[in-house]
């Protein structure tokens, strides 16, 4: 503490504890004040910005012309470009349902209470076809829609999802076959991961969507989203599986051999011991990507795919808003926040809940 | 409390046969021979690195070997997968370090077993479950986790948890060596209960009032080899070779 404020004599708890948190030595009263200093700049600049000089309700950009402040007239103008992208507009109700749904299963898949098995996989299997049915339509009279014009948000869905369901179970074979003690199961595993990783995100997505259909057989005409999506899930697997060797290599062999002496078999030693464990240990990382996966999705755009972010950029286009699209990007930015942040609070939320007993 | 064993019968369920191990250049185990018969107790011990852990742990496998041959319970530990499980789920075996899986609860430790490899109905495995807690002293403990138990009573769970399979033959690896001193007695108490309940045990550890009190049989080896093998009052009292002496002195004074 520094030595001026000692001579003050007996203080109030509240001043001792601002001294204590704040000006406990002479870097920390530097940095407190320093950090003052920038919030008086940034916090009433930004509220007289956002706020008091703002435009909330505009029919037309041309409104916004002779303001100051920021002109959130844009969302409400162009929302829904930058949720469905080029998505027909008078079908905007499709993906609009189909995310409910998506996002009703997820809700539950991460809800303590539904943590059963059966009723998950029930789940999954309505949630899966009857979202992909609405987004695709050509049945029950719904107008047939072409994947190239999926965008915006429910692509940035689709595209999560397919990691996670495919890519999180693609990720734990690679990490148990490059462990595996059979050469050519290993070799191989090593090969895909060391191969995929070295390679940047938007060459495979290009090899998914230029390379790929070389080698399939004629006739045989994968869509390109799912080639894409694939290219990305693969990327995924490749860096979750070298997370989850990290953790794989962390479990003591006395866990390996107790399971052994009790005569488990190789699938339940591995599942029921071993990878629970594995999880618990990795939850920060394996969220890291996650949340990663999450935001890489815009990446679809080399392919002429519109994800949130780009559907965004191409509304934002728009002469006569255009000017707005600083109002545009952060509030894109606050979406994407609300979701990793709900994800990041989640992931420490199963930390806790995976404590086995342990404080930490 | 008598030396001899109850209900010894002729036949031997572990036979050793001249079992040799390397570890790449080192030789862990030499010519290694012993015969365990039904229900008999026997100790091994020795100093530090002298192949005792290794051998215990080849007759579950959890070692494999080069030369020789063992047969536990009329079972011969090839390479055969099939008999490596039959065997292990016979055969119980207790660590040092305890290994209790972490992530489940006590209960769940003591059912894993039972339901996974003998596809025991939970309801059943976990009755035979708090059996098992209740002849180690601790069901009030099934609920909980193993990192909230303290060293002496993981160590109990561990052994209940080998019993709920129940196992032909105890192998128990040093299994008070990483606890602490007021917990060994308890944990010993455990084991010599068993040992009166006639079961098969082959004990590596230092305890020598252990050895004594319930050993039928005392093993002793150094350098990969056993060097003496004999009934406990004949060990103790009248060791055969210079190294048993020097073990059993720096042992027995300290």
């Amino acid at each position: 503490m520094l030595p001026f404020i000692k001579k003050l004599g007996p203080i109030s708890p509240h001043v001792h504890w601002v001294q204590v948190n704040f000006f406990d030595s002479a870097w920390s009263s530097f940095l407190t004040i320093l950090v003052l200093y920038l919030l008086y700049l940034i916090v009433p600049a930004s509220i007289e910005w956002g706020v008091l000089n703002a435009t909330w309700l505009a029919d037309s950009g041309e409104a916004c012309r002779d303001i100051a402040g920021a002109c959130w007239a844009v969302i409400p103008a162009k929302y829904r470009v930058m949720f469905f992208g080029i998505y027909p507009y008078e079908e905007h109700w499709r993906p609009t349902l189909a995310m409910g749904i998506t996002g009703l299963a997820w809700v539950m898949t991460c809800t303590r209470t539904f943590w059963k098995p059966k009723l998950l996989a029930v789940v999954w299997i309505v949630a899966i076809p009857s979202s992909l049915l609405l987004m695709w339509g050509g049945v029950f009279g719904l107008t047939f829609v072409q994947t190239s014009k999926w965008g915006g948000l429910p692509l940035t869905f689709f595209v999560f999802t397919s990691l996670m369901f495919l890519g999180m179970p693609l990720a734990v074979l690679f990490a148990l076959g490059r462990q595996s003690k059979m050469p050519v199961i290993k070799s191989v595993c090593v090969f895909i991961i060391e191969v995929v990783r070295t390679i940047p995100i938007p060459m495979i997505l290009f090899f998914a969507a230029v390379v790929l259909p070389l080698f399939l057989a004629p006739g045989v005409d994968v869509d390109q989203l799912f080639r894409v999506t694939f290219g990305l899930v693969l990327f995924f697997a490749c860096f979750q599986a070298e997370v989850l060797r990290g953790g794989l290599q962390a479990i003591p062999r006395g866990q390996y051999e107790a399971a052994d002496s009790l005569g488990l078999s190789y699938r339940s030693k591995m599942f029921k011991i071993i990878l629970p464990q594995v999880f618990r240990t990795t939850i920060p990382s394996m969220m890291n990507g996650v949340i990663g996966g999450f935001k890489d999705t815009t990446i679809v755009i080399v392919v002429g795919l519109f994800d949130l972010f780009t559907a965004t950029q191409a509304a934002l286009a728009d002469p006569e808003w255009r000017r707005y699209f600083t109002e545009g990007f952060i509030f894109v930015a606050l979406i994407y926040f609300l979701f990793t942040y709900a994800m990041s609070k989640y992931s420490q939320l199963l930390e806790k809940r995976f404590s086995f007993g342990k404080r930490d | 409390m008598s030396n001899q064993g109850p209900d010894v019968t002729a036949d031997p369920i572990i036979i050793l046969e001249k079992v040799n191990k390397w570890y790449e250049d080192f030789q862990a185990l030499k010519d290694v021979s012993l015969s365990v018969k039904a229900g008999e107790r026997v100790v091994v011990c020795g100093p530090s690195g002298s192949g005792k852990s290794t051998m215990i742990r080849c007759i579950n496998r959890l070692e494999d070997y080069q030369e020789g041959k063992i047969i536990v319970d009329g079972i011969v530990l090839d390479d055969s997968l099939k008999n490596i499980a039959t065997v292990r789920s016979e055969v119980g075996m207790v660590f040092q370090q305890f290994n209790l899986f972490p992530h489940l609860r006590v209960i769940d430790n003591l059912t894993i077993g039972p339901i996974d490899v003998r596809k025991m109905p939970r309801k059943e495995a976990e009755e035979i479950a708090m059996h098992y807690l209740t002849r180690v002293k601790i069901p009030e403990q099934a609920l909980k986790y193993p990192s909230q138990l303290s060293g002496g009573q993981q160590q109990r769970v561990a052994i209940a948890r080998s019993l709920c399979m129940s196992p032909k033959i105890m192998l128990f690896d040093e299994p008070t060596s990483a606890l602490d001193p007021e917990m060994i007695k308890e944990v010993l108490d455990v084991m010599v209960q068993l040992a009166e309940d006639g079961m098969t045990m082959v004990v590596v550890t230092h305890e020598m009032a252990f050895a004594r009190q319930v050993a039928d049989k005392v093993v002793y080896m150094e350098d990969g080899m056993v060097i003496e093998e004999a009934p406990p009052v004949e060990f103790f009292t009248n060791p055969k070779s210079e190294s048993t002496k020097r073990f059993l002195n720096q042992i027995l004074t300290h």
